[in-house]
């Protein structure tokens, strides 16, 4: 089957809205396990390898999560396939590089995910959209529940389940919220709540997790502790300090509106300006300024125009997301032009930015 | 002189090692000897034959060298790649990654989910960890006889 026919279309995906969504684009929760007696991926031999993904894709085949679902190992996906993986969150980028003797399991609906010989021999996650915390941990924690009856997975009594890093041995959770932050990074505050978050130890990362840059002004905010803390704890550490990192942004949004009205209103209407004229537009580009639009279609200034609209272009203008509508391979400038032709096309019956309704006085302050 | 590890046959392979400041002695019979693999009296830890668990106590002098018997990790490939080989890997290098955890994480020991499977064997876990400490003491103040009796409970418990 065509990946493209199981991923749920791009247009369907922005509508499943959550809670604190114009903030919290989406919450997940990932698992790390490993089999008993095995090596893990990185250390073992080919057969090994082998035998693990043998196992736990028959394990993972039966679990009813997986109804419908999808199944496959990855060198049964193109490279641009994969990349489309990651540009939707569904597999890491170093699983991206796997191939033989790795796999992947995706429920129909992709709320939750088994990365299969990453860099543990399991790696299972929940995503949903907004700000979920909670159902996305009782889902993959219902999940693990049903695997672990039907696999034997590396566990100590001290350390709790043993990884391959020693930074996720005990629970193997990581719980992290991705966020789009554009007022705090506008208002010069985010250096220093990243530099608070951190304090609490948690980690803050770029768009694609660990090493990449805040492309779009949306970052992932995680815990690094995985031993000494139990999943209920880590869990509701990140419920508060995301919590806190919503209203900061708010009330980021609300002061600069405030503040410096004049300068919001121009940085979004050029924003809007280059993605509904340009010709030719690099993905980083577009990123950027789709961000700065969304901003603007929050704070009412494109009447009419759902939040969505914004999110699936900013899903869309992703490279593997736009080469895949092709069936020829394009170079990266045939598909910065492509990029701009569709933004144009999208964009062209949205109406020209207008000041949002309370405020058509602000520019005279 | 009785082997220490059978306390049947007469022992006829005598081993003496320092560890640390400490002077390590073990008498075992032929059979003992050959069934801890003892033909090459240099290269392995008195402790951990006496132990018989892998686990080598006062690993300090030689973590670069220790290998995990199940997968071949070393220290030093620890080292250069963040990574261990595999679940054994954390027994084998409990010592170092001690150190370690305790920079990384919150506390030392788990606490949250385990598999339900294991909750049992979870408390024998904790029993057999309690015993390997008194053998390990036992070892230090050469009471063999003591050790040997403790190492023969944690076999049992393991074996459960």
């Amino acid at each position: 089957m065509n990946l493209l026919d199981f991923l749920v279309p791009v247009e369907e995906l922005v509508r499943r809205d959550g809670p604190e969504g114009c903030v919290v684009i989406s919450s997940r929760v990932r698992l790390a396990r490993n089999l008993e007696g095995m090596p893990f991926p990185g250390r073992a031999k080919k057969s090994d390898r082998a035998k693990a993904l043998e196992r736990i894709q028959e394990a993972v085949a039966q679990l009813p999560q997986m109804e419908g679902g999808l199944i496959r190992q990855m060198d049964s996906f193109s490279s641009w396939e994969k990349q489309a993986l990651v540009e939707r969150h569904l597999i890491s980028r170093e699983h991206a590089a796997n191939g033989e003797g790795s796999g992947l399991a995706l429920s129909r609906d992709q709320s939750v995910g088994v990365m299969i010989n990453e860099e543990d021999h399991i790696r299972m996650h929940a995503l949903l959209p907004g700000f979920q915390l909670e159902a996305a941990w009782r889902a993959i924690d219902e999940l693990d529940t049903l695997l672990e009856e039907r696999l034997d997975y590396a566990f100590s009594a001290k350390l709790g389940y043993l990884t391959a890093c020693p930074t996720n041995v005990g629970t193997g959770i990581r719980v992290s919220a991705m966020l789009h932050l554009p007022g705090l990074v506008f208002a010069e505050q985010i250096n220093q709540v990243i530099q608070a978050v951190n304090k609490l130890g948690l980690a803050v990362r770029g768009l694609y997790g660990e090493g990449t840059e805040a492309l779009g002004n949306i970052f992932q905010v995680s815990n690094q502790m995985t031993l000494g803390e139990s999943e209920e704890e880590i869990l509701a550490k990140l419920r508060k300090v995301t919590a806190q990192l919503v209203e900061h942004e708010q009330n980021a949004r609300e002061a600069l509106l405030e503040k410096k009205p004049r300068m919001v209103f121009n940085t979004v209407g050029r924003a809007f300006g280059t993605l509904a004229n340009a010709f030719t537009i690099s993905s980083k580009e577009a990123i950027n300024l789709l961000s700065v639009w969304r901003l603007g279609v929050e704070l009412g200034m494109f009447p009419g125009v759902p939040r969505a609209l914004a999110d699936e272009l900013l899903l869309l203008c992703q490279p593997a997301h736009l080469q895949l509508i092709r069936p020829r391979e394009m170079k990266p400038e045939e598909r910065d032009i492509l990029r701009a032709d569709l933004l144009r096309s999208r964009l062209a019956a949205v109406a020209r930015p207008s000041l949002p309704p309370n405020h058509s006085d602000a520019l005279d302050k | 002189m009785l082997c220490t590890v059978c306390k049947k046959k007469e022992a006829t392979v005598h081993l003496t090692q320092i560890v640390g400041d400490k002077l390590i002695k073990v008498d075992l019979c032929e059979e003992c000897a050959k069934e801890k693999g003892i033909d090459d009296p240099t290269g392995f830890a008195l402790a951990e034959v006496l132990m018989g668990l892998g686990v080598s106590e006062e690993a300090g002098q030689t973590a670069s060298q220790t290998r995990c018997p199940q997968c071949g990790c070393s220290h030093a490939d620890f080292k250069k790649t963040g990574r261990l080989g595999c679940p054994k890997c954390y027994e084998v290098f409990a010592e170092e990654l001690a150190e370690v955890l305790k920079s990384m994480h919150r506390g030392a020991r788990h606490v949250g989910k385990a598999p339900r499977k294991k909750q049992r064997a979870r408390s024998v876990e904790e029993r057999i960890e309690l015993l390997q400490r008194k053998l390990e003491q036992a070892v230090a103040v050469e009471e063999y006889e003591e050790a040997a009796r403790l190492r023969d409970e944690i076999r049992t418990l393991k074996k459960e």
